[in-house]
């Protein structure tokens, strides 16, 4: 028989602390979508999602009543858009942007992610034309995310395209400047990227994976932290980290459960869960507020990247046996304007990119969600995506930069998206010009750790 | 298809028979009750055998109840429990 204890703690957990499935995000390839027609392929792509996903939104949706579980969001990712246009002979590819929006919305998901290019060791056809009309897919698209692998561990980091990305990320934030500038909150750019990451802007299905697949993103950072308030005083670092373990262990065998249960009722196989503390602008659903429980004044004061580390490590070893396949981010994420923590922390002055630039090197992200001021240059930009590549490349794990330069506004001031992405204070960047660095282009070698044959 | 019951609030007059006759008329099998009341809070879990009745049906008739008895009422999946605290 179960135990009361156990109930009213799941109860609480669901209740009080935030805790849900963020996302069950359908993969679907569009290998089979390719067509020298554009429009072709477009109708292909449009009827093929459209025919996959049909039943996303409803299943979640039943899951989430019969199982009295909140399921946040209902997503798709598709194979990245830039192999799919390879083959076209136009190349106004933002015509794949509208497809893809058009789907979301005839579905119903609130995310499309995908239209994406993966050129961490050059560009091949179709890449070029992508990257480039970025901005003005993310700014006439309402529901579509971009996503550019520019480096990995294997192959080294593509200079040409972090260059080029620098401008891209200015300009996507230039077209939506009427709107908060959304249009660079919707583009990461990745080192290492996942090709089953379930989470938003960073989705795609990757090339290895099957035709159709179901990924879910547990979160919770609400129920560790209610956890370590509860029994952490005076705890020495290993009880922490036990007690981390033991809730990311609960908290993933509720994915897991949804997981199978979704996969079951779609007849789609089953792919990953993956384990991220992912935080909401929700007071208490914050990875910030976890690491100052732990005894940390303010995010961002030293000892954060310690504290972090500890997290991060935690939250893996106890999802790691609750689930039969872990995959995508799985760690602690650190978006700065969906995290009302680091809000306070950022204002407050003593989180700065600096330090964000530390922590994504033990995170399991890297600069998300960070709003910088308006006159930011493109070489600038191009020279974050390069040290926080480097970090990923280096260290072989997956970095990440989302960045939004808040046009015509400084320092102190502050962009507002809503929902889920929150809300950003400008932060400051370090001075300095890095053009030179950044015009060079090129492949920056990949390091010695690549070699492991 | 098991679900557990949890009723939690002020204790009052008729909370048990309220909820029991719910689940009778909407033909759900109660298998095990669990009662305690601390001070003034009333406190119950119940195990029922769902049956034919979707969950929902039952989830919103004791909506009611619980407007009418002034306490706190869940219903949920027996499945989350058994995964989220059993390896």
């Amino acid at each position: 028989m179960l135990e009361t204890r156990d109930i009213l703690e799941t109860i609480n957990m669901i209740d009080n602390e935030n805790l849900d499935v963020r996302t069950i995000t359908m993969g679907i390839s569009l290998l089979d979508c390719m067509d020298e027609d554009i429009d072709k392929a477009c109708v292909k792509v449009y009827d093929k999602i459209c025919r996959y996903a049909q039943d996303l939104v409803k299943t979640g949706e039943d899951i989430e009543k019969e199982y009295g579980i909140p399921i946040i969001n209902k997503r798709i990712s598709v194979s990245p858009i830039g192999m799919i246009a390879a083959p076209c002979q136009s190349r106004n590819v933002v015509k794949f942007a509208h497809s893809l929006d058009k789907a979301a919305h005839e579905l119903g998901v609130n995310f499309i992610g995908g239209y994406s290019a993966l050129v961490q060791k050059g560009f091949s056809a179709g890449d070029y034309a992508v990257i480039d009309s970025i901005p003005e897919a993310l700014s006439v698209t309402e529901r579509v995310c971009s996503s550019v692998n520019i480096g990995s561990t294997k192959a080294g980091l593509n200079m040409d395209a972090v260059k080029m990305m620098g401008k891209i990320i200015r300009e996507s934030a230039e077209k939506t400047a009427d709107r908060d500038c959304i249009g660079a909150a919707k583009l990461v750019v990745f080192c290492n990227a996942p090709e089953d990451n379930p989470f938003m802007a960073g989705a795609f299905h990757g090339v290895g994976e099957a035709d159709c697949v179901i990924n879910v993103g547990v979160s919770g950072p609400g129920v560790v932290r209610a956890a370590l308030k509860k029994n952490g005083a005076g705890k020495s670092v290993d009880e922490i980290a036990d007690m981390i373990k033991k809730t990311a262990f609960k908290i993933t065998r509720m994915g897991q459960l949804v997981a199978k249960e979704a996969s079951k009722r779609l007849c789609v196989p089953f792919g990953i869960v993956d384990l991220s503390l992912a935080p909401t602008p929700a007071v208490g659903d914050s990875v910030a507020y976890i690491l100052e429980e732990m005894g940390l004044e303010s995010c961002g004061c030293h000892g954060t990247t310690a504290a972090l580390a500890l997290l991060n490590d935690a939250v893996k070893k106890g999802g790691v046996m609750a689930s039969s396949h872990v995959g995508g981010l799985s760690g602690a994420f650190i978006p700065v304007s969906e995290d009302a923590g680091m809000i306070a922390a950022a204002k407050r002055g003593t989180l700065d990119i600096t330090k964000l630039e530390c922590m994504t090197a033990v995170c399991s992200v890297g600069l998300d969600m960070i709003v910088v001021p308006g006159d930011i240059t493109a070489e600038t930009l191009s020279a974050i995506i390069a040290d926080e590549a480097a970090i990923g490349m280096v260290n072989s794990k997956t970095t990440a930069v989302r960045l939004i330069p808040a046009i015509g506004k400084k320092a102190g001031e502050e962009l507002s998206f809503g929902g889920l992405l929150g809300t950003g204070p400008v932060m400051p960047v370090r001075n300095g010009d890095p053009s030179v660095f950044i015009n060079r282009g090129g492949r920056l070698p990949a390091p010695l750790q690549s070699l492991k044959n | 298809m098991k679900a557990v019951i949890t009723v939690v609030g002020k204790d009052s007059v008729g909370i048990l028979s309220k909820v029991s006759s719910t689940c009778s008329d909407c033909s759900v099998n109660i298998i095990e009750v669990n009662q305690s009341v601390l001070r003034d809070l009333f406190a119950m879990l119940m195990l029922v055998d769902l049956g034919e009745t979707p969950i929902d049906v039952l989830r919103d008739k004791l909506t009611e109840v619980e407007k009418l008895t002034n306490t706190k009422i869940h219903v949920m999946h027996e499945d989350i429990f058994n995964s989220m605290h059993r390896i």
